[in-house]
């Protein structure tokens, strides 16, 4: 998918000419420097991965892998996405992940088999990113320090439930659905969660009053109140749908380990707030790409696929994956000074 | 012995941004001890003018010349170490230091090399306070918790705390109370009679004639008059200059007086603020432009914010068509039909990452969206349709808001207003950071939309502005109501004799 990026946000910061904004003129003619510069990324890192290992890696299994695991991260970067568009930041990403996944496999959960594991982990999910909209919303707390608690009690909560231990998932239905035989035209089920997950996270972003305000929230907090929009619902609400973006990555998580772990999601925070950025998104706030962010979470898994492949450790793919953040931000930096 | 060479020569200086040139051969040339004031419409270069005199530009081509010397400003640094000061608009203090430590951040006197002392930054920052007519101000309080005129003082302690020869003041009375610019031209006086130079950046033309010595007139991007006299021009050949034709009557008409038993579309009844406002009453009819005048700080823009919800009242009542408003929320002000063109534009008006169509529908999004869907087509439309309607330029509706002059993003505001169909209008400083020729525009169009049935609330600190373009005008003095009058009975001396009137000589 490609951005259709109107024209404030028009990368580039040349002014288009004027254009009756059909729906899909456009989508995939223009295209903005930023994306097209993260596709080029991505088209050469599987270049480089063709070379190196190019039975392994563009084997289809192993595709359908790297797809896969960006699947999970993928969806929490949504979220994380809207909420940075906004001005704000959640910290909380990865415990609400571990909190839903082990509070889903419990084996009283696991009793109500498929709903009832699907239904807690959205469920724990929203409800934290309640409990966080709240605190910011309306308790007037700064989002770092209330999605950092909620980081600190989400792990300690789901390290209680499972006292250290992973909870093996025994329901058939959710196995299942992590087998060759359940994918589609050989989409594994979970690729295309995420794909829906990201085409409404865009839809939602780009064409409606919800994604407008977002913005709004986050150009000029203060404009948008006096313009009349509902500043802290609209917070309350993007914490809830981060929330619920999470709750559905804990149950994507569950059917590909087939189990819950209090250890889920580790430094997921990091990744989908890396991705977001890499993609074009603003830390403070005013301007977010769906695309940007999907685009960062696919350079990233790529690139960890690619290093496991070729036998590099994990301290190799952290340094790699520094450096990809410090150069995305110099080179976008230096797009941004040359054309205002 | 030869005459003195002028103490900076700029010829020929250009500079381009992408797609604009924003100077285009520009020559100006200031003498040591005088004020040469810079004139010019927004837009017409004299930002980038400062900045490239202060180092922060570097211009694509053209010559500065320092006391006879060929110079390069590499660096805000090197302007300052030649002697070159700025006082930007925008007031460039650390809230959280104390004012001894803003005026001398970047160059504290140290011991040992990086040892603060604390306590000769305090003394020399005290003395230039007194010499700046400021003793009052202590140098260890948090600039923070100062007025803004005091930052403007604290500011210009900085300037003067280097060794100083042309200081570049970019419109440093738009802030200031009359006593408070008075304070200042005699800092300027002072500063000349010791040989330094000022470069004054007003829109004030009867400043200019005050203080100013020779007056350069830029022009997009050119000076289209360098050196004039300032005293002695004639004011509609500067504006000539200025705009590229002559403006006589600035105003618009009134129309014959409104009806006064038509109906108020809004009343306010015994509003008040805690020591901000007290009590207040007013009524705006249909058609009716009320103004309220008043000096800084009393309480014209916490009244209109009060009315809009933007600010809780401790009493009173806001009531639209008879109706009572739920007070402070603005959200019920807006359902209501009010709508408020803040002072601060680009702080609490704008989106200034978004374009102009955004910003105009930000208000009325319910009227292009069904089930929250937005229907762009329908929203450019009618954002084109209002922007059109008060002949925004360029007219485009597509270019990002911060593209535009202070006059255009005013206008947006406003088209914003006019789109969700809003029937009270409250502006607050208008025509702030607005160059003359735009100002007669926007107040045809305010004019233009009372005459539409709107009841408009208008707030400025420019006397004259509220004399010419309201029809009832309130006068504030220190948060009550002094005096109430219809505009044409007024005048500037008598309302200016209002405000000030038993005020302490501060």
């Amino acid at each position: 998918m490609t951005q259709h990026a109107s024209p404030p946000r028009d990368n580039t910061g040349k002014v288009p000419s004027v254009g009756q904004p059909t729906a899909w003129r456009g989508l995939f003619v223009r295209a903005d420097v930023r994306t097209l510069s993260l596709l080029g990324v991505l088209a050469a890192l599987i270049v480089i991965g063709g070379i190196t290992k190019p039975d392994e890696f563009l084997d289809t299994r192993n595709l359908q892998l790297v797809l896969t695991q960006a699947s999970v991260i993928g969806v929490v970067t949504v979220g994380m996405t809207l909420v940075i568009t906004s001005g704000g930041i959640d910290l909380s990403v990865g415990a609400i992940v571990a909190l839903a996944s082990v509070w889903a496999t419990t084996v009283a959960t696991q009793e109500y088999g498929f709903a009832g594991i699907l239904f807690t982990a959205v469920i724990v999910g929203v409800g934290c990113g309640l409990v966080n909209g709240l605190l910011i919303a309306y308790g007037g707390m700064v989002p770092f320090i209330a999605t950092l608690a909620m980081l600190a009690s989400a792990r300690g909560l789901a390290l209680q439930i499972t006292d250290g231990k992973t909870q093996i998932v025994t329901v058939d239905g959710i196995l299942d659905l992590g087998e060759r035989d359940a994918y589609v035209l050989g989409i594994p089920p979970l690729v295309l969660v995420f794909a829906v997950v990201t085409i409404i996270g865009w839809l939602v972003l780009n064409r409606t009053t919800f994604g407008r305000r977002t913005v709004a929230v986050g150009g000029n907090a203060e404009a948008a109140r006096l313009a009349g929009i509902d500043v802290r619902r609209q917070r309350l609400y993007l914490y809830l749908l981060s929330g619920l973006c999470c709750g559905i990555a804990a149950f994507l998580l569950i059917v590909l380990s087939g189990s819950g772990q209090n250890t889920n999601g580790n430094l997921y925070e990091l990744d989908a707030i890396a991705a977001a950025i890499i993609g074009g998104t603003l830390l403070s706030g005013g301007r977010g790409t769906i695309t940007g962010s999907v685009l960062g979470v696919l350079i990233f898994t790529t690139i960890t696929n690619i290093f496991a492949l070729n036998n590099l450790q994990s301290d190799v793919q952290q340094i790699a994956k520094g450096a990809i953040i410090v150069a995305a931000v110099l080179v976008q930096r230096r797009t941004a000074n040359t054309t205002t | 012995m030869a005459p003195e060479p002028p103490l900076l020569t700029m010829s020929g200086i250009t500079k381009s941004f992408p797609g604009v040139r924003a100077l285009d051969g520009v020559d100006l040339d200031v003498q040591a001890g005088e004020v040469h004031c810079l004139l010019g419409q927004n837009g017409a270069g004299k930002s980038t003018l400062i900045k490239v005199l202060a180092g922060a530009h570097q211009p694509d081509d053209g010559r500065l010349t320092w006391r006879g010397e060929p110079v390069v400003l590499k660096s805000p640094i090197a302007a300052m170490r030649l002697g070159i000061a700025t006082i930007y608009q925008e007031l460039d203090l650390v809230e959280g230091l104390s004012v001894a430590e803003n005026v001398h951040l970047g160059h504290e006197p140290t011991a040992a090399g990086f040892v603060v002392r604390g306590k000769a930054a305090k003394e020399s920052t005290a003395a230039l306070l007194k010499r700046l007519g400021h003793p009052e101000i202590d140098p260890a309080r948090l600039v923070g918790d100062l007025s803004a005129a005091q930052q403007q003082i604290v500011s210009m302690a900085r300037a003067l705390s280097h060794e100083v020869r042309l200081i570049v003041m970019d419109e440093p009375s738009a802030a200031l109370d009359p006593d408070e610019v008075d304070n200042l031209f005699r800092i300027v006086g002072d500063l000349t009679a010791a040989g330094v130079a000022v470069v004054y950046i007003s829109h004030r033309l009867e400043e200019i004639r005050r203080i100013g010595d020779r007056v350069t007139v830029l022009k997009d991007g050119r000076a289209v008059a360098g050196g004039l006299p300032a005293k002695s021009t004639p004011t509609r050949e500067v504006v000539a200059l200025m705009t590229g034709r002559n403006v006589e009557y600035v105003f618009p008409d009134r129309p014959p007086a409104t009806p006064a038993e038509s109906t108020p579309i809004l009343q306010v009844r015994g509003l008040a603020r805690d020591g901000e406002f007290e009590p207040l009453d007013l009524e705006v009819r249909p058609g009716e432009i009320v103004g309220l005048a008043g000096l800084v700080g009393s309480g014209r823009s916490e009244i209109l914010e009060t009315i809009y919800g933007a600010r809780k009242p401790t009493a009173g009542q806001v009531l639209v068509d008879g109706r009572p408003l739920r007070l402070g929320s603005v959200r019920a002000a807006v359902r209501a039909g009010l709508g408020l063109a803040p002072e601060e534009r680009k702080a609490q008006a704008l989106l200034m990452l978004e374009s102009v169509t955004r910003n105009v529908s930000v208000s009325s999004m319910s009227r292009f969206s069904r089930g929250g869907w937005i229907d762009r087509r329908a929203e450019l439309g009618a954002a084109r349709a209002a922007t059109r309607e008060l002949s925004l330029r360029p007219d485009n509706p597509s270019v990002p808001v911060r593209t535009l002059s202070g006059g255009n993003q005013q206008k947006v505001v406003l088209a914003r207003w006019l789109l969700r169909g809003c029937r009270v209008l409250l502006l607050d400083e208008p025509t702030r950071g607005v160059d003359v020729g735009a100002r007669a525009e926007l107040y045809a169009v305010v004019r233009r939309l009372a005459d539409e049935g709107l009841a408009v609330l208008l707030v400025s600190s420019e006397v004259p502005e509220v004399l010419g373009l309201a029809d009832r005008v309130l006068v504030l003095r220190e948060g009550s109501v002094v005096h109430t009058a219809p505009a044409r009975e007024l005048d500037e001396h008598r309302v200016l004799d209002l405000v000030m009137e038993g005020s302490p000589a501060s």
